[in-house]
């Protein structure tokens, strides 16, 4: 494990020959840029002025390219960072669990400001949009490493830790202790996998026969925009060209969004073979997982699955022996921006941009990674596909609804007994799941993270699956206890600060209704301001170039609808 | 192959846009990122059309035979008016005192929509100016972040003098030099770069208020009629 003390602290001379290693190590290509980036600001907990000038003479970047690409993601740093970061997730389960008390608590016993590191280099405190832990929140990161179920107690034996320069190895192990919380499991979750189960029925029944069993299996993308899964792939595989890109879309940002977490920790060698399945199936040589880096700690898990895997010639040259079978997987990392998780956008940031997203058409499955023919699947669709290529089409659809096929991972979090990881079967009613993780008082639920549908207590018999409820993976239960309007707010907060910035409507309009929704939540937003949010929504929605503007109001819009009387007796009327 | 653009027959060829094909028909869509010299940007999204019931944007989007797509109409112009609101509000545009006034596409496009009051309280950033270099003066307030200035020196002039740094509402134009100042970087007043801004973000020095405001460009033909004139070039998405 990487140890705060072990990091050199910056000196001049040692950052020219790193830089050169790096850049020799990348083959002095532009495109991994970013990567270079992760590296250097883990050495250095920051980028320094002459890695920056080092990395532009190398790479034939102009130097304010490498700044603006620092400055667009989160994680890294122009200013010098303490020896100790912490980032406290501050998503609303997080705020709903304690964490803006903890927060001050260890700003107050260090001495220091949120942001800002303390004078004497040792520590900076701040925090970053959720990091995928909501099923055991508060949660930090300390130098990258998850810390769950924070408490004062804790708290204070950070401090003194940090105070003591005790190396982040050296801290207790429980404080580290990230469970899997499997409450429910059905179809994918009732059984280990058999590696390289997938593959030997590839190479029985060919491509065709596998495309047939997902299409049978009617498996739908399960990041959120629903493709059917054997249609994207058998275009990949269709269209001519001499190169073609598996991608992993693990960048898992969703407030209130685990199952990707758990999956790659407990169920790797699915999801892993699922992805080398695509390979085979499209006539692509190489997948990449786009990792976040608030699951920086997963990467050394999934390297040594890799490799174990390549023993076992389930990866790399000639896979169960077949000639010509050749597939392999790399792991990158991204840097802290919730808009890579869009897949254009998440193409441009493995080619070592900013994640802006692309106009579109042309589709990644014509022209993505590299301008080649690219499948871009999340975390839980391969592991699906997986499952689907040992087990068949129909065992899948045995379960669920006509449109909506078979189970689905939800990461359930918030007001209830039971957080964690549950395997439902599509078409349960909301008050049914309320009812199987322990919730009582319910005051509403945030099905599919802020980007999705906010359900009030009144309409609890409303079904999760594409004909009624899209349910992505995040499922945020808030009890009678809560503060509706607060939550909006944090969501319009959040869409603000992770707006790409490109567009107008949605770099204007989201800091416009963060803005407003403040005003109301305060009490002093009038009918007018009112008025004007709906007008903001719709421009938005229909102007913005990607998905995170056109559904970045939805959390305002929605409570206006559902519940009007939260805004009558805040603001003036009339 | 053709397309009907509120009401009038415009024809096109494959790989034209609706805006490359607007543009040849002599067919006003209002714009600010775009210019047919360029790879089409699609930011500003001013240039929003309904294409068979669908809203997407003129610049970016290939060109349909026989669809049916809407610009000049009060639902979409009301769209755009809020877009051009919200530029007005994020910047600092004060159109009495710009020597761009009368020729700035900003300004001409709010009266073609009929934006003629603020509809927004202003985020009044804090002022920033680059003076540094001797013939052309930055104002990054005024800066609608179109780009036009980073792909002119990019992809004519060679120089990557500029580019967007940060995210979100940090967004800003940064300048490729050591001191990240204009008057130290490659940019000279003959780029290409230096006469593309549709604003009065980049300005000459040296000469001011040359022509009178009340007979400059957009004073004189209304914005829709001004480019149904301006020469029409090959599309920079074309060569792909």
């Amino acid at each position: 494990m990487h140890s705060a003390t072990n990091m050199p602290r910056f000196d001049t001379e040692h950052v020219i020959p790193f830089v050169d290693s790096l850049v020799l190590s990348a083959n002095k290509r532009a495109d991994r840029l970013l990567q270079l980036l992760v590296e250097i600001q883990t050495q250095y907990s920051f980028v320094p002025d002459q890695a920056i000038l080092r990395l532009a003479e190398q790479l034939a970047i102009p130097s304010s390219e490498i700044r603006g690409i620092i400055e667009f993601y989160s994680f890294l740093h122009l200013v010098e960072q303490g020896d100790f970061q912490i980032h406290f997730s501050d998503s609303v389960i997080d705020r709903m669990s304690g964490s803006k008390v903890l927060i001050q608590q260890l700003c107050d016993r260090l001495g220091v400001s949120p942001g800002e590191p303390r004078a004497d280099g040792r520590v900076t405190v701040s925090t970053v949009s959720c990091i995928g832990m909501a099923d055991q929140a508060p949660a930090a990161l300390v130098n990258g490493y998850p810390l769950t179920k924070l408490d004062s107690k804790r708290i204070k034996a950070m401090a003194q830790l940090i105070e003591s320069s005790t190396p982040v190895d050296e801290w207790p192990a429980d404080f580290f202790l990230v469970s899997n919380n499997i409450r429910r499991r059905d179809l994918l979750l009732a059984a280990p996998f058999q590696e390289g189960s997938a593959l030997s029925h590839l190479f029985k029944t060919g491509t065709d026969g596998i495309l047939d069993k997902l299409s049978r299996s009617g498996l739908r993308g399960r990041g959120g925009a629903g493709f059917k899964t054997a249609a994207k792939w058998q275009m990949c595989r269709d269209i001519d060209a001499d190169e073609r890109y598996v991608i992993c879309n693990a960048d898992e940002g969703e407030p209130g969004s685990f199952k990707d977490r758990f999956l790659l920790e407990t169920c790797a060698d699915d999801v892993i073979e699922g992805i080398t399945l695509c390979g085979l199936i499209t006539g692509a040589n190489k997948g990449i997982i786009y990792l976040r880096v608030e699951y920086r700690y997963l990467k050394q898990h999934l390297e040594e699955r890799l490799a174990r895997r390549r023993d076992k010639a389930l990866l790399g040259e000639g896979i169960l022996d077949q000639d010509g079978a050749d597939f392999d997987i790399e792991i990158r990392l991204g840097a802290g921006a919730y808009i890579c998780g869009e897949e254009s956008a998440l193409i441009e940031s493995l080619e070592g941009k900013r994640g802006i997203p692309r106009n579109r058409p042309p589709y990644p499955v014509t022209s993505g990674y590299m301008g080649k023919p690219s499948v871009v699947n999340n975390v839980a669709t391969f592991f699906v596909a997986a499952w689907v290529a040992t087990k068949g089409g129909n065992w899948f659809a045995s379960k669920g609804t006509a449109e909506s096929i078979g189970t689905k991972l939800f990461s359930i979090s918030g007001d209830c007994r039971y957080p964690g990881i549950y395997e439902f079967p599509f078409g349960l009613t909301i008050s049914k799941v309320l009812d199987e993780c322990g919730a009582s008082e319910t005051q509403a639920v945030q099905v599919t993270g802020p980007a999705g549908n906010l359900v009030l207590s009144d309409s609890l018999e409303r079904k999760l699956c594409y004909e009624d409820l899209p349910a992505g993976g995040s499922f945020m239960i808030f009890n009678k206890s809560r503060d509706l309007l607060g939550i909006v707010k944090t969501f319009s907060d959040f869409f603000a600060h992770e707006s790409c910035g490109f567009c107008t409507p949605c770099r204007v309009g989201t800091s416009l209704i963060s803005d407003l929704v403040t005003r109301v939540h305060s009490g002093h937003a009038t009918q007018q301001e009112l008025d004007q949010i709906q007008i903001i929504a719709e421009v938005m929605n229909t102007s913005s170039r990607c998905g995170l503007g056109r559904t970045a109001s939805r959390p305002i819009m929605q409570a206006l609808q559902q519940a009007p009387e939260l805004f009558t007796h805040r603001g003036e009327t009339g | 192959m053709s397309f009907i653009l509120d009401g009038k027959n415009i024809p096109f060829k494959e790989g034209d846009t609706i805006m490359d094909a607007a543009l040849n028909a002599d067919t006003y869509i209002p714009h600010l990122c775009h210019d047919p010299e360029f790879v089409p940007h699609g930011s500003c999204r001013v240039c929003l059309v309904s294409c068979n019931g669908r809203y997407v944007s003129a610049c970016t989007q290939p060109a349909v035979d026989g669809s049916e797509v809407e610009s000049n109409t009060e639902a979409v112009n009301s769209i755009r008016r809020e877009l051009v609101a919200m530029l007005f509000a994020e910047g600092v545009h004060i159109c009495p005192a710009c020597e761009k006034s009368g020729s700035c596409k900003l300004q001409a496009v709010a009266y073609y929509v009929g934006l003629l009051t603020p509809r927004y309280e202003h985020f009044n950033p804090p002022g920033r100016l680059d003076a540094s270099h001797p013939d052309m003066i930055i104002d990054f307030n005024r800066c609608i972040l179109c780009e036009l200035c980073v792909r002119a020196s990019r992809d004519m002039d060679g120089k990557r003098v500029f580019s967007i740094s940060g995210r979100g509402s940090e967004a800003s134009l940064v300048i490729n030099s050591e001191s990240g100042k204009l008057g130290d970087s490659l940019f000279d007043v003959s780029d290409r770069a230096a006469d593309i801004c549709p604003v009065g973000a980049l300005l000459p020095k040296h000469k001011g208020y040359e022509v009178p405001i009340g007979q400059r460009r957009y004073d004189i033909t209304a914005i829709d009629g001004a480019a149904a004139r301006e020469p029409v070039k090959k599309s920079g998405k074309s060569d792909d």
